[in-house]
């Protein structure tokens, strides 16, 4: 221990800036490469970090298998599927409310590849995601001509036209009116029947498309979206290629729905049925990009959480007052209450929950000062 | 041949009605800038409610206390949802009717239930025989009111000293309020007019396929008709509501057995992305000029 006196003005300030230790200045950068990282504070490296840990090592050691299967798998193909519509809806400004049908089609189509055709397990699910790719942007094609709320309501005819063809065409459906059970899955050989694989799997498709996704948004073609999104005729007149770039939006949108609906059918489902992929979900898509925050990518995932928690945290709440409200309502609530979060979180924070997290960021980099 | 007629008369009678719909949405977007998502919902809360008071009250007192209910409702939607979203992009208000939607449905299934309910009110649904033709004298009836009340709208639009303030909001806010409209007010009372309409459109729908959630999902029947003719037009309501529904059930009739039938659900989605790729805001919507 070392024993001095009292401190002198110049120490008493090291020791808070000491305190501050979510802070950019004395972080030297030397390259370009690490001027453009992601995280250029070393907390937020380091929470990276941990967060990979626990998500790869802790969760799947500690967690139960009803938390594993029942909660993190949904949490996790749900924003992903989020992710994309965040692409769709938050970067490029394309309202679509038809999206759950990408992800049906990405369903169907890695059932057929790996059912029918014994294609690999992880080239069914990408293979999905392609032909998802492909359908999304034969529906994108209106948004060369049609703007705004014509726009969404065509993409609701994406919807249902899909939702038609898949369940009338003989050759999808296979003959049987509705569901299609997966059959079990193997890698090389290696069955995935336990949650902790099944979580491994979604886990191992989820973390590179969010990587993938990141850069995606912070380079040419998420600020082409993003201009595209803010003023479209000044980004025509800039040199931006409006359909190319719109184009582009739906066909990566659809790709990460397409994988999200296959990976949800084979660890979650278990059977491909088309009312798992109604026009609900795509309500649900849209709530979780609004109260997560559009234009954000980890909005995706906090969107995500809180639609896939919101029901049990219901059930446990109604339980609670089971007593006291009419069975009717009971029933009704997670409606009333999904609602009223969508004005709420509109009313008083339309960048949704990552903006508050970036908030709660911006004053940690200033802690303990004020501003 | 005078099947083919039928089904056509058929289909334009159901037009008429999709219309009613459409123009509850055409009313909002047009004194309000806001697409209102949470029009089927408003629908089925009016049905919903004006079955539960017809349990204790007479028709005519059952009607008007759920019209009292349907402007309440609108004055609270317009304190709450739209005055705090009111400098904010068409896009966040739309997505806030999602929310209202979601929240009414819950609201009305909550307090009236969700089990199927049928509504009676005093409309026979035997079909008339007109020179050979079949016509179902419920659709009649049904037809005759949503006309009526489009021609009742109309007038109000052009030629009360409301309506004018109605349009005047619509033009432009800003314009609308430097020259001394009360915004709230307006919307407010354009909302209640929609509230109203849905409750027609409730009630004549309610009737026709029985009180259940899947009355809200006649909305979603109606957007074709929207943006086929226009979000703010109220001429191509009427006009978009014939063609679709006759369109819809000739398709269904003719072209459906050949694919399997069922197609009535987005036949007239695609009709309408026809239409659209030619006149990109619907036959008689107002185009929009953007300058930078």
């Amino acid at each position: 221990m070392i024993i001095r006196g009292c401190p002198t003005q110049h120490e008493h300030y090291e020791e808070e800036f000491r305190s501050m230790i979510y802070r950019e200045c004395g972080v030297f950068k030397a390259t370009y490469q690490e001027d453009m990282a992601i995280f250029p504070i070393p907390l937020d490296r380091w929470g990276l970090t941990v967060i990979l840990f626990v998500a790869f090592v802790m969760i799947p050691s500690l967690a139960s298998e009803y938390w594993l299967s029942s909660i993190l798998i949904p949490f996790l193909v749900f924003s992903l599927a989020a992710l994309g519509l965040n692409f769709l809806t938050g970067y490029a400004g394309q309202l679509s409310i038809g999206h759950a049908a990408f992800m049906a089609v990405g369903a169907y189509t890695a059932l057929i590849l790996y059912g029918r055709y014994e294609v690999p397990l992880l080239l069914s699910l990408l293979g999905g995601g392609f032909v998802a790719a492909a359908v999304g942007s034969v529906f994108g094609i209106p948004s060369l001509r049609i703007k705004g709320f014509y726009l969404a309501v065509s993409t609701l005819a994406a919807q249902f036209i899909i939702e038609w063809v898949l369940t009338h065409w003989k050759w999808v459906s296979g003959g049987v009116f509705g569901t299609v059970d997966t059959p079990p899955m193997r890698i090389f050989g290696w069955p995935i029947d336990t949650p902790v694989k099944k979580y491994y799997l979604v886990l191992c498709f989820v973390v590179p498309l969010t990587i993938f996704g990141k850069n995606l948004v912070r380079g040419q073609l998420g600020r082409a979206w993003m201009a595209i999104r803010d003023m479209d005729v000044a980004a025509e007149i800039i040199g931006i290629s409006l359909f190319r770039n719109k184009l582009l939006a739906f066909t990566v949108s659809s790709f990460y729905a397409g994988v999200a609906g296959g990976l949800i059918t084979f660890t979650y489902y278990g059977a491909a049925n088309i009312e798992a992929f109604n026009i609900m979900v795509s309500f649900h898509l849209l709530g979780m990009i609004i109260i997560g925050g559009m234009g954000s990518v980890l909005g995706s995932f906090f969107g995500g959480a809180f639609i896939t928690l919101l029901p049990i945290f219901i059930n446990q709440f109604a339980r609670a007052f089971g007593a006291v409200l009419k069975t009717d309502l009971l029933a009704c609530i997670d409606l009333i209450i999904f609602g009223g979060l969508i004005i709420f979180f509109l009313i008083v924070e339309p960048h949704g929950l990552a903006r508050l997290w970036q908030t709660l960021k911006e004053k940690l980099r200033l802690w303990p000062f004020p501003y | 041949m005078v099947f083919a007629i039928e089904v056509v008369i058929g289909g334009l009678l159901v037009g008429v009605m999709y219309s009613l719909v459409a123009l509850g949405f055409v009313l909002i977007y047009k004194a309000s800038g806001v697409f209102n998502f949470a029009q089927g919902d408003m629908t089925l809360l009016a049905a919903l409610a004006l079955v539960g008071f017809l349990t204790f009250l007479p028709l005519w007192l059952a009607i008007l206390a759920v019209l009292v209910i349907m402007i309440a409702l609108a004055f609270a939607i317009e304190a709450v949802v739209l005055r705090p979203l009111v400098a904010r992009s068409p896009l966040a208000l739309f997505m806030a009717t999602i929310g209202l939607g979601f929240f009414l449905q819950g609201i009305g299934q909550g307090i009236w239930g969700t089990d199927p309910k049928g509504l009676h009110i005093g409309i026979s649904d035997i079909p008339f025989d007109v020179r050979g033709l079949m016509i179902s004298q419920f659709d009649l009836v049904g037809a005759v009111l949503s006309g009526g009340s489009v021609f009742a709208l109309v007038w109000f639009f052009q030629k009360s000293r409301i309506g004018r303030a109605l349009r005047a909001v619509s033009d432009d806010h800003e314009a609308a309020l430097s020259v001394g409209i009360p915004l709230g007010r307006a919307w407010a009372i354009t909302w209640a007019i929609a509230g109203a309409v849905a409750l027609v459109a409730g009630v004549m729908w309610g009737t026709r396929l029985g009180v259940q959630f899947s009355l809200s999902l006649i909305a979603l029947k109606a957007l074709p008709v929207l943006i086929l003719g226009g979000i703010d037009s109220i001429p191509g309501a009427i006009v978009a509501g014939l063609i679709v529904g006759a369109s819809e059930n000739l398709a269904e009739v003719f072209l459906g057995p050949y694919v399997g039938g069922g197609i009535q659900t987005f036949f007239p989605y695609l009709l309408a992305l026809l239409v659209l790729w030619f006149k990109p805001y619907g036959m008689f919507g107002r185009e929009i000029i953007e300058r930078v």
